[in-house]
């Protein structure tokens, strides 16, 4: 249930973001998602992998700092309201988000929400009852 | 902890019994050395001799060793006016060899040894080394610089003298050296602290398990480092870390050194006399109080130092240490009196930068200081490097991080500093000497 992110601290800088994204492309490791959450001096780069444990390792030995994270990748109807209703949910019990992002499914008329809970198990409970379904990692990011 | 009997069946060196000379019996040998000495550069050194001139002194009025107060100071700069070998109290013939500071600025300091000085030398080395617990049958690999600089060669005479098998193998390709340390069993390294901390994280990258190897002990010197540096070295590795100081106006690496306690360094008085002075009036300071280091070469032959000042901010600590030692010690000198940087009119050490950031981070990240001029306004920036254990993937935390740091090294420095958080690796790791600080203010 839950999916193993990577995340990479880099520098506001041109050229900060292509070195660690040739890497994995030397590697042969696909990036399923991305997100850059950044400030005026540094930012954090997120990503979902085609293979985290292998593009860890890589980008580890060439000096990134890199961080694994555990998160949950919600489906939702690409439609408006699609979103409201995930959130409602959440809201509901109380469930704090500690960040999301969402890209479309390259299969279907999907939306993929990617969210880090402070309470990923509580989250799931949470979004199980009220019938959302939650993606396994390797139904979303094999090919 | 090793018992009593333990430590002193491993320290019982013959070159360490004059660590334990009772102390009337050292003020008296004191004494008659630095009558001695002061006669001897007062014949042999016109420099000298002209500065006690002006002063209407002579050999003579040294009567106690309290008298040593009344000599005129000897600093960096009378080494470089007097350049190559104006201090010289030997004639070339005796000289057997000489070393050279890297100098910053323009000529060198040169430094001359006769065979008796390299026997001192050797000497008080053996002493570092027995304190440290190294003995016959230790591998020291010794990573300081080979050539002009003093750490390497003096090390390497001081381990030899000792009985220690030694791997002189000077500073420089980490790959080699950690190779070395491993099919060589080294048991112990000497090298810069900072230089060990690049080993470290080396060997981590080449998959080498520091605490796998035989190594045990480390002396580290020829820079400050603090005591959170020896808590992570210590626990990245096996090793039993020791701080050793020396200088090569006085004769290198060798001067003190830690023993087991690692309360405060012994400093060899017998060859070297200490005291405290206030860095601005010159005035000497009481023991317990912090100042500038004095050095004054007791036994030196081919070029003596008289009141050295030292620039390096210490104490003489007071009482006896629990290794049962006589001779003095000081205190882990965390700042030298000319690293000190002024910035809009302000003191600022890069030592206090480094307290600020291991009050945060509990471990020393690799840090820089910049320093520019803007407007005519001196600017400082303090780059640190995240490391795995900084680094949260949360932009809020990142942004927490930063502002404690910010706000730690404003409180320590009482200036306003940048703060940037830079990648890990982007700092320039040092081969020797840490470069802590890149001043790009043009005056």
């Amino acid at each position: 249930m839950k999916i193993h992110q990577l995340s990479l601290f880099a520098e506001n800088k041109p050229g900060h973001i292509a070195a660690p994204v040739r890497l994995l492309a030397q590697e042969s490791i696909d990036i399923r998602a991305l997100y850059l959450a950044d400030t005026q001096q540094y930012g954090i780069l997120r990503m979902l992998v085609s293979d985290w444990q292998k593009a860890a390792g890589v980008l580890e030995a060439r000096g990134f700092v890199v961080k694994v994270t555990e998160v949950l990748a919600v489906e939702v109807p690409d439609r408006p309201g699609g979103l409201a209703d995930v959130l409602g949910a959440l809201d509901g019990a109380g469930i704090n988000i500690e960040y999301m992002y969402a890209f479309p499914y390259s299969r279907g008329d999907q939306a993929i929400l990617i969210f880090r809970f402070a309470d990923p198990d509580a989250a799931i409970w949470c979004l199980q009852a009220a019938g959302i379904n939650l993606l396994a990692g390797e139904e979303l990011l094999k090919n | 902890m090793n018992s009593i009997l333990e430590t002193a069946v491993v320290e019982c060196h013959p070159a360490s019994v004059p660590d334990y000379t009772p102390v009337a019996e050292l003020r008296d040998l004191q004494l008659k050395r630095l009558r001695a000495v002061v006669t001897r550069a007062w014949q042999q050194v016109e420099h000298f001799r002209s500065r006690l001139a002006d002063r209407g002194l002579t050999p003579g009025d040294i009567r106690s060793l309290e008298d040593i107060a009344k000599l005129p100071f000897t600093v960096k700069s009378d080494l470089r006016d007097t350049y190559p070998f104006g201090l010289f109290a030997s004639v070339m013939k005796d000289v057997v060899r000489l070393h050279a500071s890297s100098g910053t600025t323009g000529k060198p300091i040169v430094v001359a040894y006769t065979q008796e000085d390299i026997d001192v030398w050797t000497s008080v080395l053996v002493r570092c080394f027995a304190g440290c617990g190294l003995h016959r049958g230790d591998i020291i690999q010794i990573a300081y610089g080979y050539g002009l600089f003093t750490g390497g060669l003096g090390a390497h005479y001081g381990a030899e003298g000792l009985g220690a098998t030694v791997v002189p193998t000077s500073v420089g390709h980490a790959d080699r050296q950690i190779m070395l340390m491993k099919d060589f069993g080294v048991t112990a390294m000497c090298c810069t602290p900072t230089y060990f901390l690049h080993l470290i994280e080396r060997a981590a990258e080449l998959g080498v398990d520091m605490k796998e190897l035989p190594l045990r002990a480390g002396v580290f010197g020829a820079e400050p480092w603090t005591e959170s540096m020896r808590k992570h070295i210590e626990s990245m590795s096996r090793i039993e870390a020791f701080d050793i100081y020396g200088l090569s106006e006085i004769i290198g690496p060798g001067v003190g050194c830690e023993c087991r306690q690692h309360d405060g360094l012994h400093i060899f008085e017998d060859h070297f006399y200490p005291e405290i002075v206030d860095p601005a009036t010159g005035e000497p300071l009481p023991n317990g109080t912090e100042g500038e280091l004095v050095l004054t070469t007791l036994s030196k032959q081919a070029m003596p130092m008289i009141r050295y000042r030292t620039r390096d901010i210490t104490m003489i600590l007071p009482g006896r240490c629990a290794c049962g030692r006589t001779i003095r010690r000081i205190d882990r000198i965390g700042r030298r009196s000319d690293d000190m940087l002024i910035i809009r009119g302000i003191n600022v050490f890069p030592s206090q930068v480094e307290s600020a950031l291991l009050q945060i981070e509990g471990t020393l990240p690799h840090y820089q200081i910049l320093l520019t001029r803007e407007h005519g306004l001196d600017q400082m920036e303090v780059q640190v490097e995240v490391t795995p254990h900084m680094f949260n993937d949360k932009i809020g935390a990142l942004q927490g991080l930063h502002e404690r740091l910010q706000s730690a090294l404003d409180h320590v420095l009482g200036i306003r500093v940048k703060v940037s958080l830079v990648e890990a690796y982007t700092i320039e790791r040092s081969q020797g000497k840490a470069k802590r600080v890149i001043d790009r203010r043009t005056s």
